[in-house]
């Protein structure tokens, strides 16, 4: 009976998470046409419904009926896994984000570990999608990708090393309590070059623009979904927007504390988490409408020569810093109650 | 059968089965991927005997990275299967012997009397609030083994130093652009502003 409690329970919180994720999804692609547009001087969609708010469930119905075709001589089985295997981590990372204070699905002790394994895990998606689709264009776009995300999960995996160093904690929601206490304890200031870094790899890592060599319109059509039409490309969709929208809420638990208030004890709660969350988000939106796509060798120049190198003097810094018990940041660390 | 043995039974017998077609699958893309699930399978086994860290580490490393850049290569060199078929039966008995050996040493350690199921009581379960499994692993590799911990690094060194070194060769006929020089470039470099005069409307 407990269990059986424990497991409705349980579904139900998932279901609470996994709705609006997909609502925010559906109205972070409209959001994006218009922030985009009117940095563009455009309108952006208005048609359908009022000032074009319901365009999101146009182009899923649009979808939604559209035939999956697979391609001839692909590796079926693989061609329709891959959209799955790529949706799938991307949700499952959410089970251990705090919305608020004891907000999650899981309380995870090893919350930053599973979520760094878990969007470690959505590269799979895109090989396999370029290697199953059999063509030479989504296969490029495959291995564009699995080189890109090799090399930014480093530094980001780096970048979040210096947190776990000042929170002396893999649990997201002490991550956030140790940032209490106004917003000049948020641990974008003494981190400051790791939260950079961080989200920057985070775009990498969701291969938006300017990082989104893997499907480089302008040079290899569509790069490794090429091949998609339907649900299995709106699936692929799916999963970049909600690892956009995750990697925006990583960073505003990590370095931008979460759902504190910015003023010690004024109001803390889940619309400051929402806010920054949104923050974040329009940053991402914003380097897309602002830079052309990288080239492909200052991609990896960028993660091994200059990222990498970053991050292990930072955290460097940090060791000497909480080690000495310099102010104003450092000396009131926990060092691990050693 | 309580839960946690159904829920262990059925992940041995996803990973048994995917460790299988490892070395059965015809198609060495498909058999990299069930290397993935079997890293992934066990990984969850890891969980439920609550070693966590090394659990999602497992995931982290040997699914997120290794085995992309083990996928990168296979899909790369588009290996040819049928060579390597001809070879099967002619290695097949050293593969037994092999196999034979370890499941010996295997069945000799379990059956011993220092290593007996029976000499080992099933550990209690610990509370969510004790030391998390992170933090004593941490504990323990910086304090008790360091010295191991630090000669680990080292070789890991070594070996990152003498992979590098390996592909480090001069070839004068690559063509390859130097970033310090391109972004360090100025507009007078490249653009020449042109004065001609302006030309009478006929």
């Amino acid at each position: 009976m407990d269990a059986l409690i424990l497991t409705i329970t349980t579904i139900l919180k998932i279901v609470v998470v996994l709705v609006p994720l997909i609502l925010c999804v559906a109205y972070l692609t409209l959001a994006e046409r218009k922030v985009i547009g009117s940095m563009q001087v455009r309108v952006g969609p208005n048609r359908v419904g009022f000032r074009g708010l319901g365009q999101p469930f146009a182009d899923v119905f649009k979808l939604l009926f559209k035939e999956v075709i697979v391609p001839t001589s692909a590796s079926r089985f693989l061609f329709l896994t891959a959209p799955i295997l790529s949706l799938a981590p991307a949700v499952a990372a959410w089970a251990v984000i705090p919305f608020a204070d004891g907000w999650a699905v899981s309380d995870a002790n090893a919350g930053l570990l599973y979520v760094l394994a878990m969007t470690s895990i959505g590269v799979y998606g895109v090989i396999i999608a370029g290697w199953a689709s059999n063509s030479k264009y989504a296969f490029l776009g495959a291995m564009r990708s699995a080189a890109q995300i090799v090399a930014y999960e480093i530094a980001m995996g780096f970048a979040l090393i210096g947190v776990l160093m000042m929170a002396g904690s893999l649990n997201l929601g002490d991550i956030v309590r140790a940032q209490s206490g106004g917003f000049f304890n948020w641990y974008l200031f003494p981190l400051f070059p790791l939260a950079i870094v961080y989200f920057i790899s985070g775009v990498a890592e969701t291969n938006r623009a300017p990082f989104d060599v893997a499907e480089g319109e302008s040079e290899i059509v569509a790069g490794f979904h090429v091949d998609y039409s339907g649900m299995a490309f709106a699936l692929f969709f799916l999963a970049e927007y909600a690892n956009m929208i995750m990697i925006a809420a990583l960073a505003a638990i990590m370095f931008l504390g979460g759902w504190l208030s910015p003023i010690d004890g004024f109001g803390d709660g889940v619309h400051w988490f929402l806010i920054k969350t949104a923050a974040m988000l329009f940053i991402f939106l914003w380097l897309r409408a602002t830079f052309p796509r990288y080239r492909y060798d200052q991609i990896m120049r960028l993660g091994w020569k200059v990222f990498i190198p970053i991050t292990i003097v930072w955290i460097a810094v940090v060791g000497f810093a909480i080690y000495f018990e310099v102010g104003p940041w450092f000396s009131t660390v926990r060092s691990g109650g050693l | 059968m309580t839960f946690e043995l159904f829920v262990f039974y059925l992940f041995a017998a996803i990973m048994v089965f995917a460790a299988a077609r490892v070395i059965s699958a015809r198609n060495p893309v498909h058999s990299a991927m069930f290397l993935v699930l079997t890293f992934f399978t066990c990984s969850a086994i890891w969980l439920l005997l609550e070693a966590e860290f090394l659990a999602i580490t497992l995931v982290l490393v040997y699914v997120g990275a290794v085995m992309v850049l083990f996928l990168f290569v296979v899909m790369m060199l588009d290996v040819n299967v049928e060579p390597l078929r001809e070879g099967f039966v002619k290695y097949l008995p050293v593969g037994l012997l092999v196999g034979a050996i370890m499941l010996v040493e295997m069945v000799f350690l379990l059956t011993q009397r220092y290593f007996k199921a029976e000499q080992f009581p099933i550990p209690a379960r610990s509370s969510a609030d004790a030391m998390s499994n992170t933090e004593s692993l941490g504990r323990l590799l910086y304090s008790e083994y360091l010295f191991q911990f630090e000669i680990a690094a080292i070789i890991l060194l070594v070996a990152i130093v003498a992979a590098i070194a390996l592909t480090m060769r001069r070839r004068p006929l690559t063509k390859y652009q130097t970033p310090s020089e391109q972004v360090g470039t100025r507009k007078e470099e490249r653009l020449r502003v042109v004065q001609m005069p302006s030309e009478k409307r006929s």
